[in-house]
């Protein structure tokens, strides 16, 4: 590929200054499991890349006082599925960072690297929109903070303007009684790109048989990931069964508006969106009533 | 050409300086400037695994790290896994169970079933099946290669 400069900044001002400075000749390094492929098939390009491993908000994962979580843009998944806390908090990350490419992948790759790619089927983007996370971005004009669903704005598009970058996520603390999930189809068993992804969350109320609150959000069906709305609200209320799930599930394929293209179908992305919907949201009740945090290892391979 | 960098690491214990340029990947250094020829490029862009090392005891694919990121870092490779008097259990299984005919994935799933192995010291067979899907064989068809984990597991519990 073309060589470009590389830079290592020790500070966000320092990043920030360079990004400004270098405008759309500069790309942020984070994992690089993307950007790197991209800049070499000169999908993206860069006279400068700025690594921002060495700022130490980038790579820090940190508990705030009032119990949530700051993630650092560049944190990799490996650290996130490793850390029985933020597993136990947050499931339906934990799910998503075990699934994102393999275990090579996921010693490098960061959830702020998965969003900032913005590709409609990033695995990540669904689950920190259902565990409510928001984006602290820096910049030239100081910092901001945008609710991760709406930070991408198109297929590999989104928010950040010039010299901004992605400084972590905040994640709010998690509630009693709640419960996440994240879950794709994919026609391999691993390593693949979701063709339709679903990240649940919810929370019961008293008696743990009604949904008090339910988030849904959904992967490779739109332009963006996108929330399902009317479905989430419709749940409110209801009692926390298969019925009411298969019914949000039918709800929410309204929301999708997927393309035909390799991967599948349109009208198959449609229905598996009412299947892995209602999955997901029985996998976060399973969550919310003391069931297995941990990422699911996706089965479905012959045994020797 | 462009602007060499200076970089310091570690590798296999020892101390180590190259000069690369920033666009060169790690992979591309460990072999060409290093000689250390047993991470191999299949693919360059993250999802064979033929590269695989590990990078502060992580397994990466080198095809996807740069060469300055290696900077201040350690790094294992394939030729390290075997002790001086010995073969490692795992090189010894896949020998034993035929587990590679080329052997240009090899070196990789070596690499990263060994990083399973010292983490994880008996894995199911899906486990092992679901870590090692970053790693692609094209001759085997995996069956004896999930064996010849299963086996080097046995083995190392033996040894212990």
């Amino acid at each position: 590929m073309r060589d470009f400069e590389y830079k290592a900044p020790a500070t966000i001002d320092e990043a920030v200054t360079l990004l400004a400075e270098r405008g759309s000749e500069a790309r942020v390094l984070a994992g690089g499991t993307d950007i790197i492929v991209q800049l070499r098939e000169g999908l993206r390009k860069a006279d400068l890349v700025v690594d921002v491993k060495k700022i130490p908000e980038l790579m820090s994962l940190a508990w705030r006082d009032d119990g949530g979580l700051d993630i650092g843009g560049a944190v990799p998944c490996h650290v996130l599925y490793n850390d029985a806390k933020v597993i136990n908090a947050y499931p339906s990350i934990t799910d998503s960072a075990k699934i994102i490419g393999g275990w090579q992948i996921q010693g490098r790759a960061s959830l702020g690297g998965n969003l900032c790619n913005s590709s409609p089927a990033a695995d990540s983007i669904p689950s920190l929109i259902v565990e409510g996370a928001t984006c602290r971005i820096a910049g030239p004009g100081g910092e901001r903070l945008v609710p991760v669903q709406e930070f991408c704005t198109a297929p590999g598009a989104n928010v950040l303007t010039e010299g901004e970058m992605l400084v972590s996520l905040a994640l709010p603390p998690a509630g009693e009684s709640s419960g996440s999930r994240y879950m794709r189809f994919i026609p391999r068993n691993e390593m693949d790109i979701a063709v339709t992804g679903a990240g649940a969350w919810l929370r019961l109320g008293e008696g743990g048989e009604t949904v008090e609150e339910a988030r849904l959000a959904l992967s490779a069906v739109a332009p963006t990931p996108i929330v399902a709305g009317e479905a989430e609200a419709w749940l409110q209320g209801k009692p926390a069964t298969e019925e009411s799930f298969t019914e949000a599930g039918d709800i929410a394929r309204k929301a999708a508006s997927p393309i035909s293209d390799m991967r599948g179908p349109a009208d198959y992305r449609t229905h598996l969106v009412g299947v892995l919907v209602k999955r997901a949201l029985n996998g976060a009740l399973g969550r919310a009533r003391g069931g297995d945090r941990n990422p699911v290892i996706p089965s479905g391979i012959n045994l020797c | 050409m462009g602007k060499k960098i200076h970089v310091s690491t570690t590798i296999n214990g020892e101390a180590v300086e190259f000069l690369c340029e920033a666009r060169q990947s790690l992979l591309e250094i460990i072999r060409d400037t290093l000689t250390l020829t047993g991470a191999k490029e299949g693919c360059n862009n993250g999802n064979c695994g033929a590269c695989t090392v590990l990078m502060n005891g992580v397994p990466v694919d080198s095809c996807l790290v740069l060469a300055v990121e290696a900077e201040g870092a350690e790094l294992e490779t394939v030729e390290s896994i075997a002790n001086e008097e010995h073969l490692h259990p795992l090189q010894e299984c896949f020998l034993e169970g035929a587990a590679l005919q080329c052997g240009i994935c090899t070196p990789g799933f070596l690499v990263s079933a060994k990083a399973l192995l010292d983490g994880h010291p008996e894995p199911t067979e899906e486990e092992i099946r679901f870590e090692l899907s970053g790693n692609l064989c094209r001759c085997t068809g995996y069956d004896k290669i999930v064996r010849a984990v299963q086996a080097a597991s046995e083995r190392m519990k033996e040894v212990k």
